[in-house]
Protein backbone atom coordinates (compact mmCIF):
# COMPACT_ATOMS: atom_id res chain seq x y z
CA UNK A 1 0.00 0.00 0.00
CA UNK A 2 1.50 3.27 -0.80
CA UNK A 3 1.24 6.34 1.75
CA UNK A 4 0.96 10.18 1.23
CA UNK A 5 4.02 12.37 1.23
CA UNK A 6 3.88 16.14 1.38
CA UNK A 7 6.45 17.79 -1.69
CA UNK A 8 7.06 21.24 -0.31
CA UNK A 9 8.15 24.35 -2.75
CA UNK A 10 10.97 26.29 -0.66
CA UNK A 11 13.57 28.62 -2.09
CA UNK A 12 16.71 28.31 -0.96
CA UNK A 13 17.52 30.59 1.54
CA UNK A 14 18.26 31.43 4.94
CA UNK A 15 15.44 30.87 7.03
CA UNK A 16 12.98 29.16 4.40
CA UNK A 17 13.10 25.59 6.01
CA UNK A 18 12.79 26.81 9.70
CA UNK A 19 9.36 28.47 8.52
CA UNK A 20 7.59 25.33 7.01
CA UNK A 21 8.84 23.73 10.44
CA UNK A 22 7.30 26.64 12.64
CA UNK A 23 3.74 26.00 10.66
CA UNK A 24 3.81 22.16 11.39
CA UNK A 25 5.31 23.11 15.24
CA UNK A 26 2.14 25.61 15.35
CA UNK A 27 -0.30 23.07 14.34
CA UNK A 28 1.14 19.90 16.26
CA UNK A 29 1.87 18.20 13.09
CA UNK A 30 4.69 15.64 13.78
CA UNK A 31 7.16 14.51 11.22
CA UNK A 32 8.15 10.90 10.87
CA UNK A 33 10.47 11.33 8.15
CA UNK A 34 11.99 14.32 5.75
CA UNK A 35 14.45 14.77 3.16
CA UNK A 36 15.51 17.88 1.13
CA UNK A 37 16.08 17.95 -2.80
CA UNK A 38 17.77 21.35 -3.29
CA UNK A 39 19.14 23.19 -6.32
CA UNK A 40 21.33 26.83 -6.63
CA UNK A 41 18.03 28.49 -5.81
CA UNK A 42 15.02 26.06 -4.81
CA UNK A 43 14.57 23.12 -3.66
CA UNK A 44 11.76 20.78 -2.42
CA UNK A 45 11.36 19.38 1.32
CA UNK A 46 9.37 15.94 1.18
CA UNK A 47 8.20 14.78 4.35
CA UNK A 48 5.99 12.01 5.79
CA UNK A 49 3.64 13.63 8.93
CA UNK A 50 1.38 11.50 10.87
CA UNK A 51 -1.61 13.83 10.09
CA UNK A 52 -1.54 14.50 5.88
CA UNK A 53 -4.70 16.16 5.36
CA UNK A 54 -3.99 18.31 8.32
CA UNK A 55 -0.59 19.38 7.34
CA UNK A 56 -1.40 20.07 4.18
CA UNK A 57 -4.15 22.41 5.15
CA UNK A 58 -2.10 23.89 7.43
CA UNK A 59 0.47 24.58 4.73
CA UNK A 60 -1.52 25.45 2.34
CA UNK A 61 -3.23 28.39 4.88
CA UNK A 62 0.31 29.42 5.28
CA UNK A 63 1.01 30.25 1.84
CA UNK A 64 3.63 26.86 0.64
CA UNK A 65 3.23 25.17 -2.26
CA UNK A 66 2.19 21.72 -1.19
CA UNK A 67 1.34 18.21 -3.51
CA UNK A 68 0.85 15.01 -2.34
CA UNK A 69 2.65 12.97 -4.04
CA UNK A 70 2.42 8.96 -3.68
CA UNK A 71 5.61 6.54 -2.14
CA UNK A 72 6.16 3.57 -1.07
CA UNK A 73 7.14 2.72 2.26
CA UNK A 74 9.11 -0.39 3.33
CA UNK A 75 10.26 -2.15 6.07
CA UNK A 76 13.57 -3.93 5.87
CA UNK A 77 15.67 -6.20 8.18
CA UNK A 78 17.76 -3.36 10.33
CA UNK A 79 21.08 -5.48 9.64
CA UNK A 80 23.91 -5.58 6.86
CA UNK A 81 22.35 -6.76 3.70
CA UNK A 82 18.37 -5.43 4.43
CA UNK A 83 19.07 -2.79 1.90
CA UNK A 84 20.50 -4.44 -0.73
CA UNK A 85 18.52 -7.35 -0.71
CA UNK A 86 15.15 -5.25 -1.28
CA UNK A 87 17.24 -3.08 -4.30
CA UNK A 88 18.13 -6.37 -5.70
CA UNK A 89 13.75 -6.75 -6.34
CA UNK A 90 14.34 -3.52 -7.71
CA UNK A 91 17.28 -4.00 -10.35
CA UNK A 92 15.52 -7.64 -11.60
CA UNK A 93 11.99 -5.70 -12.17
CA UNK A 94 13.76 -2.93 -14.58
CA UNK A 95 12.19 -0.05 -11.63
CA UNK A 96 13.60 2.89 -11.66
CA UNK A 97 14.14 4.72 -8.28
CA UNK A 98 13.69 8.48 -8.53
CA UNK A 99 14.51 9.15 -4.79
CA UNK A 100 14.42 7.23 -1.67
CA UNK A 101 15.33 8.69 2.01
CA UNK A 102 15.82 6.67 4.94
CA UNK A 103 14.23 6.57 8.76
CA UNK A 104 14.78 4.41 11.48
CA UNK A 105 12.31 3.08 14.25
CA UNK A 106 13.96 3.07 16.86
CA UNK A 107 11.36 1.07 19.56
CA UNK A 108 11.58 -2.10 16.95
CA UNK A 109 15.43 -1.98 16.02
CA UNK A 110 14.93 -4.96 13.94
CA UNK A 111 13.75 -2.64 11.89
CA UNK A 112 14.29 -0.01 9.44
CA UNK A 113 11.65 1.94 7.30
CA UNK A 114 12.93 3.23 3.60
CA UNK A 115 10.54 5.93 1.92
CA UNK A 116 10.53 5.21 -2.38
CA UNK A 117 9.66 7.08 -5.32
CA UNK A 118 9.43 4.77 -8.22
CA UNK A 119 8.35 5.00 -11.85
CA UNK A 120 5.49 2.50 -10.98
CA UNK A 121 4.44 2.77 -7.80
CA UNK A 122 2.44 -0.17 -8.00
CA UNK A 123 4.41 -2.47 -9.69
CA UNK A 124 7.01 -1.57 -7.25
CA UNK A 125 4.74 -2.64 -4.76
CA UNK A 126 3.33 -5.97 -6.45
CA UNK A 127 6.75 -7.07 -6.63
CA UNK A 128 8.04 -5.87 -2.75
CA UNK A 129 5.27 -8.17 -1.67
CA UNK A 130 5.54 -11.26 -4.10
CA UNK A 131 9.19 -11.44 -2.23
CA UNK A 132 7.75 -11.06 1.22
CA UNK A 133 8.15 -7.61 1.93
CA UNK A 134 6.11 -5.23 4.18
CA UNK A 135 4.94 -2.21 2.83
CA UNK A 136 3.38 0.32 5.23
CA UNK A 137 -0.08 1.73 4.76
CA UNK A 138 -0.75 5.55 6.42
CA UNK A 139 -2.05 4.51 9.66
CA UNK A 140 1.05 2.26 10.11
CA UNK A 141 3.05 5.22 9.62
CA UNK A 142 1.12 7.41 11.76
CA UNK A 143 1.37 5.04 14.85
CA UNK A 144 5.06 4.48 14.61
CA UNK B 1 40.37 71.65 -33.47
CA UNK B 2 36.70 71.05 -34.07
CA UNK B 3 35.83 68.51 -36.76
CA UNK B 4 32.49 68.69 -39.02
CA UNK B 5 31.14 66.83 -41.44
CA UNK B 6 29.15 69.06 -43.04
CA UNK B 7 30.11 72.60 -41.30
CA UNK B 8 27.62 74.49 -43.49
CA UNK B 9 24.30 73.16 -42.12
CA UNK B 10 26.08 72.10 -38.31
CA UNK B 11 27.15 75.54 -38.33
CA UNK B 12 24.27 77.60 -39.69
CA UNK B 13 22.98 80.23 -38.03
CA UNK B 14 19.12 79.56 -36.31
CA UNK B 15 17.21 81.58 -38.80
CA UNK B 16 18.46 79.40 -41.81
CA UNK B 17 17.64 76.29 -39.51
CA UNK B 18 13.93 77.67 -38.83
CA UNK B 19 13.50 78.59 -42.76
CA UNK B 20 14.60 74.62 -43.48
CA UNK B 21 12.30 73.19 -40.91
CA UNK B 22 9.76 75.27 -42.14
CA UNK B 23 9.90 74.68 -45.39
CA UNK B 24 10.61 70.49 -44.70
CA UNK B 25 7.66 70.64 -42.29
CA UNK B 26 4.83 71.92 -45.06
CA UNK B 27 6.05 69.15 -47.93
CA UNK B 28 6.26 66.31 -44.98
CA UNK B 29 2.94 66.83 -43.68
CA UNK B 30 1.59 66.88 -47.40
CA UNK B 31 3.14 63.93 -47.53
CA UNK B 32 1.97 62.17 -44.66
CA UNK B 33 -1.20 63.18 -45.98
CA UNK B 34 -1.17 62.09 -49.41
CA UNK B 35 0.53 58.42 -48.37
CA UNK B 36 -0.13 57.32 -45.12
CA UNK B 37 -3.94 57.11 -44.38
CA UNK B 38 -3.50 56.40 -40.67
CA UNK B 39 -2.20 59.65 -39.74
CA UNK B 40 -4.53 61.86 -42.06
CA UNK B 41 -7.25 60.07 -40.66
CA UNK B 42 -5.72 61.49 -37.17
CA UNK B 43 -5.50 64.96 -38.63
CA UNK B 44 -9.21 64.62 -40.11
CA UNK B 45 -10.29 64.12 -36.35
CA UNK B 46 -9.04 67.17 -35.51
CA UNK B 47 -10.29 68.99 -38.42
CA UNK B 48 -7.18 69.92 -39.75
CA UNK B 49 -5.97 69.63 -43.16
CA UNK B 50 -1.93 70.40 -44.96
CA UNK B 51 -3.37 74.10 -45.41
CA UNK B 52 -3.11 74.13 -41.59
CA UNK B 53 0.18 73.77 -41.22
CA UNK B 54 2.32 76.76 -42.79
CA UNK B 55 5.41 76.66 -40.62
CA UNK B 56 6.95 74.97 -38.09
CA UNK B 57 4.98 77.61 -35.58
CA UNK B 58 2.16 75.42 -36.59
CA UNK B 59 3.55 71.78 -35.72
CA UNK B 60 1.90 72.40 -32.16
CA UNK B 61 -1.49 71.59 -33.69
CA UNK B 62 -0.42 68.37 -35.60
CA UNK B 63 -1.72 64.64 -33.48
CA UNK B 64 0.81 62.83 -32.05
CA UNK B 65 1.97 59.33 -32.31
CA UNK B 66 3.22 57.07 -29.78
CA UNK B 67 4.54 53.43 -29.71
CA UNK B 68 0.72 52.31 -29.37
CA UNK B 69 0.13 53.78 -32.64
CA UNK B 70 3.08 51.72 -34.32
CA UNK B 71 1.44 48.23 -32.90
CA UNK B 72 -1.77 48.90 -33.92
CA UNK B 73 -0.62 50.10 -37.59
CA UNK B 74 2.24 47.45 -37.99
CA UNK B 75 3.49 46.56 -39.86
CA UNK B 76 2.67 48.44 -42.99
CA UNK B 77 0.07 51.10 -41.46
CA UNK B 78 2.73 54.43 -41.40
CA UNK B 79 4.96 53.44 -44.55
CA UNK B 80 4.98 56.58 -46.46
CA UNK B 81 5.86 55.00 -49.92
CA UNK B 82 5.49 51.62 -51.96
CA UNK B 83 7.42 48.63 -50.67
CA UNK B 84 9.27 48.85 -54.16
CA UNK B 85 10.68 52.01 -52.47
CA UNK B 86 11.81 50.94 -49.85
CA UNK B 87 15.38 48.75 -49.33
CA UNK B 88 15.24 47.99 -45.90
CA UNK B 89 14.00 47.56 -42.21
CA UNK B 90 15.28 47.73 -38.93
CA UNK B 91 13.27 46.50 -35.93
CA UNK B 92 13.09 47.03 -32.24
CA UNK B 93 10.92 45.44 -29.55
CA UNK B 94 7.83 46.73 -29.43
CA UNK B 95 5.68 46.87 -25.91
CA UNK B 96 3.83 43.81 -25.62
CA UNK B 97 4.49 40.76 -28.31
CA UNK B 98 4.58 42.69 -31.99
CA UNK B 99 7.86 44.29 -32.52
CA UNK B 100 7.63 48.03 -33.81
CA UNK B 101 9.31 47.53 -37.71
CA UNK B 102 10.61 50.75 -39.49
CA UNK B 103 11.03 51.11 -43.24
CA UNK B 104 14.15 52.66 -45.31
CA UNK B 105 14.56 54.10 -48.72
CA UNK B 106 17.76 54.21 -50.08
CA UNK B 107 17.28 58.17 -49.27
CA UNK B 108 16.52 57.40 -45.68
CA UNK B 109 19.48 55.48 -45.30
CA UNK B 110 21.50 57.93 -46.86
CA UNK B 111 20.01 60.28 -44.82
CA UNK B 112 20.71 58.26 -41.40
CA UNK B 113 24.47 57.62 -42.14
CA UNK B 114 24.93 61.05 -43.05
CA UNK B 115 23.67 62.14 -39.19
CA UNK B 116 26.05 59.28 -37.63
CA UNK B 117 29.09 60.36 -39.96
CA UNK B 118 28.14 63.99 -38.31
CA UNK B 119 28.86 62.55 -34.90
CA UNK B 120 32.13 60.31 -36.09
CA UNK B 121 33.72 63.35 -37.36
CA UNK B 122 32.61 65.02 -34.22
CA UNK B 123 34.56 62.82 -32.13
CA UNK B 124 37.35 63.62 -33.92
CA UNK B 125 37.20 60.67 -36.57
CA UNK B 126 38.91 61.27 -40.64
CA UNK B 127 39.45 59.16 -43.11
CA UNK B 128 42.75 58.32 -41.44
CA UNK B 129 40.67 56.39 -38.94
CA UNK B 130 40.07 53.00 -37.85
CA UNK B 131 36.66 52.90 -36.77
CA UNK B 132 35.65 49.58 -34.69
CA UNK B 133 32.01 48.65 -34.63
CA UNK B 134 30.87 46.39 -32.10
CA UNK B 135 27.51 47.63 -32.26
CA UNK B 136 25.36 44.20 -32.86
CA UNK B 137 24.60 44.12 -36.68
CA UNK B 138 20.83 43.08 -38.07
CA UNK B 139 17.39 44.79 -36.74
CA UNK B 140 19.53 46.62 -34.41
CA UNK B 141 20.13 49.43 -35.96
CA UNK B 142 23.64 50.14 -33.99
CA UNK B 143 25.68 48.35 -36.11
CA UNK B 144 24.56 49.28 -39.22
CA UNK B 145 23.95 52.96 -38.59
CA UNK B 146 27.55 53.63 -37.53
CA UNK B 147 29.27 51.31 -40.24
CA UNK B 148 27.33 53.48 -43.07
CA UNK B 149 28.25 56.60 -41.19
CA UNK B 150 32.02 55.41 -40.83
CA UNK B 151 31.72 54.49 -44.51
CA UNK B 152 31.00 58.20 -45.33
CA UNK B 153 33.80 59.70 -43.66
CA UNK B 154 36.04 57.20 -45.20
CA UNK B 155 37.17 55.95 -42.32
CA UNK B 156 38.82 52.18 -42.24
CA UNK B 157 35.68 50.04 -40.81
CA UNK B 158 36.08 47.02 -38.72
CA UNK B 159 32.53 45.59 -38.73
CA UNK B 160 33.19 43.14 -35.67
CA UNK B 161 29.39 43.06 -34.26
CA UNK B 162 29.20 42.41 -30.59
CA UNK B 163 30.64 39.39 -28.51
CA UNK B 164 33.55 37.87 -28.45
CA UNK B 165 35.72 40.04 -26.29
CA UNK B 166 39.49 38.57 -27.15
CA UNK B 167 38.51 39.21 -31.01
CA UNK B 168 37.45 42.41 -30.47
CA UNK B 169 40.43 43.16 -28.39
CA UNK B 170 42.49 41.22 -30.93
CA UNK B 171 41.36 43.55 -33.71
CA UNK B 172 41.90 46.70 -32.00
CA UNK B 173 45.71 46.21 -31.14
CA UNK B 174 46.34 44.21 -34.51
CA UNK B 175 44.75 46.94 -36.20
CA UNK B 176 45.29 49.87 -34.55
CA UNK B 177 41.63 50.77 -34.24
CA UNK B 178 41.31 54.43 -33.03
CA UNK B 179 37.41 55.23 -32.54
CA UNK B 180 34.90 52.24 -30.93
CA UNK B 181 31.51 52.50 -31.48
CA UNK B 182 29.14 50.10 -29.01
CA UNK B 183 27.16 50.57 -25.57
CA UNK B 184 29.00 52.21 -22.39
CA UNK B 185 28.32 49.36 -20.50
CA UNK B 186 30.39 46.93 -23.50
CA UNK B 187 32.97 49.88 -23.43
CA UNK B 188 33.40 49.54 -20.01
CA UNK B 189 33.81 45.48 -20.25
CA UNK B 190 36.36 45.70 -22.80
CA UNK B 191 38.56 48.46 -20.77
CA UNK B 192 38.43 46.00 -17.66
CA UNK B 193 39.65 43.10 -19.85
CA UNK B 194 42.15 44.94 -21.12
CA UNK B 195 43.07 45.67 -18.01
CA UNK B 196 43.57 42.27 -17.04
CA UNK B 197 45.46 41.54 -19.59
CA UNK B 198 48.19 44.43 -19.09
CA UNK B 199 47.05 46.97 -21.70
CA UNK B 200 47.34 50.43 -20.24
CA UNK B 201 45.74 53.50 -21.61
CA UNK B 202 49.13 54.15 -23.13
CA UNK B 203 49.25 50.58 -25.21
CA UNK B 204 45.86 50.79 -26.52
CA UNK B 205 45.72 52.65 -29.83
CA UNK B 206 41.90 54.10 -29.43
CA UNK B 207 41.52 57.77 -29.02
CA UNK B 208 37.90 58.07 -28.55
CA UNK B 209 34.67 56.38 -28.44
CA UNK B 210 30.73 57.01 -29.15
CA UNK B 211 28.79 55.37 -26.71
CA UNK B 212 24.98 55.26 -26.76
CA UNK B 213 21.89 52.64 -26.74
CA UNK B 214 21.37 53.16 -22.95
CA UNK B 215 22.21 55.13 -20.20
CA UNK B 216 25.18 55.71 -18.58
CA UNK B 217 26.67 58.79 -15.79
CA UNK B 218 29.33 61.11 -16.12
CA UNK B 219 31.05 58.72 -13.48
CA UNK B 220 31.08 55.86 -16.11
CA UNK B 221 32.23 58.41 -18.92
CA UNK B 222 35.42 59.29 -16.59
CA UNK B 223 35.97 55.17 -15.68
CA UNK B 224 35.86 54.55 -19.24
CA UNK B 225 37.70 57.48 -20.16
CA UNK B 226 40.69 56.56 -18.04
CA UNK B 227 40.59 52.68 -18.67
CA UNK B 228 40.84 53.19 -22.35
CA UNK B 229 42.59 56.28 -22.40
CA UNK B 230 39.82 58.21 -24.75
CA UNK B 231 37.59 60.96 -25.20
CA UNK B 232 33.49 59.37 -24.82
CA UNK B 233 31.28 60.51 -26.64
CA UNK B 234 27.18 59.70 -26.16
CA UNK B 235 24.98 59.50 -28.71
CA UNK B 236 21.30 59.23 -29.45
CA UNK B 237 18.59 57.83 -31.61
CA UNK B 238 15.98 55.25 -31.88
CA UNK B 239 14.77 52.47 -34.74
CA UNK B 240 11.43 54.75 -35.03
CA UNK B 241 13.13 58.06 -36.19
CA UNK B 242 16.54 56.05 -38.11
CA UNK B 243 18.41 54.74 -35.73
CA UNK B 244 21.61 56.78 -34.09
CA UNK B 245 22.88 59.78 -35.16
CA UNK B 246 19.14 61.66 -34.56
CA UNK B 247 21.32 63.64 -31.47
CA UNK B 248 25.62 63.10 -30.98
CA UNK B 249 27.79 64.51 -28.83
CA UNK B 250 30.44 67.23 -29.73
CA UNK B 251 33.79 68.12 -27.95
CA UNK B 252 32.28 70.07 -25.17
CA UNK B 253 30.67 66.99 -24.03
CA UNK B 254 27.83 68.87 -22.36
CA UNK B 255 24.89 67.95 -24.36
CA UNK B 256 23.63 66.15 -27.76
CA UNK B 257 23.62 68.36 -30.86
CA UNK B 258 20.18 67.29 -32.82
CA UNK B 259 20.61 67.00 -36.59
CA UNK B 260 17.61 70.07 -36.88
CA UNK B 261 17.83 70.11 -40.34
CA UNK B 262 16.15 66.43 -39.86
CA UNK B 263 14.18 66.66 -37.00
CA UNK B 264 12.45 68.99 -35.02
CA UNK B 265 12.38 68.63 -31.05
CA UNK B 266 9.59 69.25 -28.50
CA UNK B 267 9.57 68.90 -25.19
CA UNK B 268 5.85 68.17 -23.68
CA UNK B 269 4.02 67.73 -20.40
CA UNK B 270 3.69 63.56 -20.43
CA UNK B 271 0.54 64.13 -18.43
CA UNK B 272 -1.22 67.87 -20.38
CA UNK B 273 0.74 67.25 -23.76
CA UNK B 274 1.36 71.01 -23.12
CA UNK B 275 4.63 72.13 -25.07
CA UNK B 276 6.91 73.41 -22.80
CA UNK B 277 8.91 76.36 -23.29
CA UNK B 278 13.21 75.51 -23.80
CA UNK B 279 15.01 74.49 -20.72
CA UNK B 280 11.95 72.89 -19.43
CA UNK B 281 11.95 69.19 -18.36
CA UNK B 282 9.40 66.63 -20.20
CA UNK B 283 9.04 64.27 -22.59
CA UNK B 284 11.07 64.75 -25.97
CA UNK B 285 8.54 64.57 -29.00
CA UNK B 286 10.44 64.00 -32.83
CA UNK B 287 8.78 64.75 -36.08
CA UNK B 288 11.12 63.18 -38.60
CA UNK B 289 11.38 66.02 -41.75
CA UNK B 290 13.03 63.67 -44.59
CA UNK B 291 11.88 60.27 -43.90
CA UNK B 292 10.04 58.77 -46.93
CA UNK B 293 9.37 55.34 -45.96
CA UNK B 294 8.55 56.11 -42.42
CA UNK B 295 7.80 59.57 -41.56
CA UNK B 296 6.62 60.06 -38.25
CA UNK B 297 5.00 63.53 -37.06
CA UNK B 298 5.09 64.30 -33.66
CA UNK B 299 6.30 61.14 -32.03
CA UNK B 300 6.77 60.12 -28.54
CA UNK B 301 9.73 58.88 -27.33
CA UNK B 302 8.95 58.82 -23.92
CA UNK B 303 12.28 59.96 -23.07
CA UNK B 304 12.14 62.86 -20.32
CA UNK B 305 14.83 65.12 -20.53
CA UNK B 306 15.63 69.01 -21.80
CA UNK B 307 16.44 70.93 -24.79
CA UNK B 308 19.19 74.45 -25.31
CA UNK B 309 19.62 76.62 -27.84
CA UNK B 310 22.28 78.31 -25.81
CA UNK B 311 25.24 78.86 -28.29
CA UNK B 312 27.92 75.65 -27.93
CA UNK B 313 31.73 76.25 -27.54
CA UNK B 314 31.77 73.63 -30.86
CA UNK B 315 30.17 75.97 -33.00
CA UNK B 316 27.35 74.29 -33.99
CA UNK B 317 24.17 75.88 -33.90
CA UNK B 318 22.26 72.55 -33.21
CA UNK B 319 19.62 72.48 -30.48
CA UNK B 320 21.39 70.54 -27.35
CA UNK B 321 19.51 67.39 -25.86
CA UNK B 322 20.35 66.56 -22.09
CA UNK B 323 21.18 63.09 -21.91
CA UNK B 324 17.78 60.84 -21.02
CA UNK B 325 17.10 61.50 -17.18
CA UNK B 326 14.44 58.61 -17.42
CA UNK B 327 11.00 57.35 -18.70
CA UNK B 328 7.35 58.92 -19.01
CA UNK B 329 6.19 54.92 -19.48
CA UNK B 330 7.27 51.84 -17.95
CA UNK B 331 10.32 51.03 -20.24
CA UNK B 332 13.53 49.66 -19.04
CA UNK B 333 16.60 49.58 -21.13
CA UNK B 334 18.73 46.84 -19.78
CA UNK B 335 22.35 46.48 -21.80
CA UNK B 336 20.94 48.48 -24.78
CA UNK B 337 17.85 46.61 -25.09
CA UNK B 338 14.18 47.49 -24.43
CA UNK B 339 12.23 45.69 -22.11
CA UNK B 340 8.47 46.31 -21.24
CA UNK B 341 7.27 44.44 -18.17
CA UNK B 342 4.55 44.16 -20.20
CA UNK B 343 6.31 41.37 -22.62
CA UNK B 344 7.51 39.80 -19.27
CA UNK B 345 4.10 39.54 -18.45
CA UNK B 346 3.00 38.23 -21.68
CA UNK B 347 6.05 35.46 -21.74
CA UNK B 348 5.17 34.25 -17.98
CA UNK B 349 1.41 33.73 -18.95
CA UNK B 350 2.45 32.04 -22.22
CA UNK B 351 4.63 29.31 -20.02
CA UNK B 352 1.90 28.50 -17.50
CA UNK B 353 2.85 30.88 -14.98
CA UNK B 354 0.63 33.33 -13.12
CA UNK B 355 1.51 37.10 -13.87
CA UNK B 356 3.58 37.73 -10.21
CA UNK B 357 6.82 38.78 -11.05
CA UNK B 358 9.40 41.39 -10.34
CA UNK B 359 11.93 42.51 -12.15
CA UNK B 360 15.24 43.59 -10.36
CA UNK B 361 17.87 45.51 -12.57
CA UNK B 362 21.30 46.28 -11.34
CA UNK B 363 24.84 47.86 -12.56
CA UNK B 364 27.79 45.22 -11.47
CA UNK B 365 30.83 46.56 -12.50
CA UNK B 366 29.34 48.35 -15.12
CA UNK B 367 27.20 45.67 -16.58
CA UNK B 368 23.47 45.09 -15.95
CA UNK B 369 22.06 42.63 -14.16
CA UNK B 370 18.60 41.27 -14.94
CA UNK B 371 16.80 39.00 -12.60
CA UNK B 372 13.11 38.06 -12.89
CA UNK B 373 11.75 36.62 -9.84
CA UNK B 374 8.48 34.36 -10.17
CA UNK B 375 6.19 33.27 -7.81
CA UNK B 376 5.86 29.18 -8.15
CA UNK B 377 2.02 28.22 -8.31
CA UNK B 378 0.64 25.42 -7.38
CA UNK B 379 0.09 24.51 -11.10
CA UNK B 380 3.64 24.01 -12.56
CA UNK B 381 5.25 22.65 -9.38
CA UNK B 382 5.81 19.53 -9.42
CA UNK B 383 7.59 16.65 -6.73
CA UNK B 384 10.24 16.40 -9.59
CA UNK B 385 13.19 18.69 -8.94
CA UNK B 386 14.89 17.99 -12.64
CA UNK B 387 11.06 18.80 -14.15
CA UNK B 388 10.93 22.26 -12.41
CA UNK B 389 14.73 23.26 -13.14
CA UNK B 390 13.36 22.10 -16.53
CA UNK B 391 10.05 24.18 -16.51
CA UNK B 392 12.52 27.07 -14.74
CA UNK B 393 15.10 26.91 -18.00
CA UNK B 394 12.13 26.93 -20.49
CA UNK B 395 11.31 30.37 -19.02
CA UNK B 396 14.91 31.61 -19.56
CA UNK B 397 14.38 30.36 -22.95
CA UNK B 398 11.13 32.03 -23.59
CA UNK B 399 12.11 35.31 -22.39
CA UNK B 400 15.42 35.36 -24.29
CA UNK B 401 13.34 35.02 -27.11
CA UNK B 402 11.13 37.76 -26.67
CA UNK B 403 13.62 40.05 -25.16
CA UNK B 404 16.67 39.54 -27.02
CA UNK B 405 18.74 39.55 -23.83
CA UNK B 406 18.73 36.39 -21.14
CA UNK B 407 17.26 37.26 -17.65
CA UNK B 408 18.53 35.19 -14.54
CA UNK B 409 15.22 33.33 -13.37
CA UNK B 410 14.69 33.15 -9.89
CA UNK B 411 11.59 30.81 -8.80
CA UNK B 412 10.23 32.34 -5.20
CA UNK B 413 7.34 31.17 -3.07
CA UNK B 414 3.86 32.71 -3.29
CA UNK B 415 2.69 35.94 -2.10
CA UNK B 416 6.53 36.74 -1.44
CA UNK B 417 6.86 39.21 -4.35
CA UNK B 418 7.38 42.90 -2.90
CA UNK B 419 3.78 44.38 -2.65
CA UNK B 420 2.76 48.03 -2.07
CA UNK B 421 -0.91 49.28 -1.05
CA UNK B 422 -1.79 45.72 -2.11
CA UNK B 423 0.09 46.39 -5.64
CA UNK B 424 2.88 44.58 -6.68
CA UNK B 425 6.08 46.14 -7.77
CA UNK B 426 7.19 45.40 -10.65
CA UNK B 427 10.85 46.39 -10.92
CA UNK B 428 13.06 47.41 -8.66
CA UNK B 429 15.88 49.18 -10.46
CA UNK B 430 18.88 49.82 -8.63
CA UNK B 431 20.96 51.33 -11.26
CA UNK B 432 22.74 54.74 -9.97
CA UNK B 433 23.22 56.46 -13.55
Amino acid sequence: MSIKQISVFLENKPGRLQKMTSVLAANEVNMRALSLAETKDFGIARIIVDDVLHAVNVLKDADFIAHLTSVLAVEIPNKPGGLDQMLQIFSEANVNIEYMYAFLAPKDLNSAYMIFRTSDTKASEAKLTGKGLKTLSQEEIANI
Amino acid sequence: MERYYQKEIECAPRETIKAIQDEKLVKQVRHVWDNVPYYRKKMEEKGLTPDDIKSSDDLYKLPFLSKADLRESYPYGLVGVPLKDCVRIHSTSGTTGKRVVAFYTQHDIDLWEECCARAITAAGGTNEDVVQISYGYGLFTGGPGLNGGSHKVGSLTIPTSSGNTDRQIMFIMDLNATILCCTPSYAAYLGERMKEMGYGPEDIPLKAGIFGAEAWSEEMRRDIEKTLGIKAYDIYGLTELSGPGVAFECSAQNGMHINEDHFIAEIIDPNTLEVLPEGSQGELVFTSLDKEAYPLLRYRTRDICTLTREPCSCGRTHVRMSKPKGRSDDMLIIRGVNVFPSQIETVLLNEGYAANYQIIVDRVNNTDTFEVQVEMTNEMFTDNVGEVSAKQKALVDALKSMLGIRAKVTLVAPKTITRSEGKAVRVIDRRKI
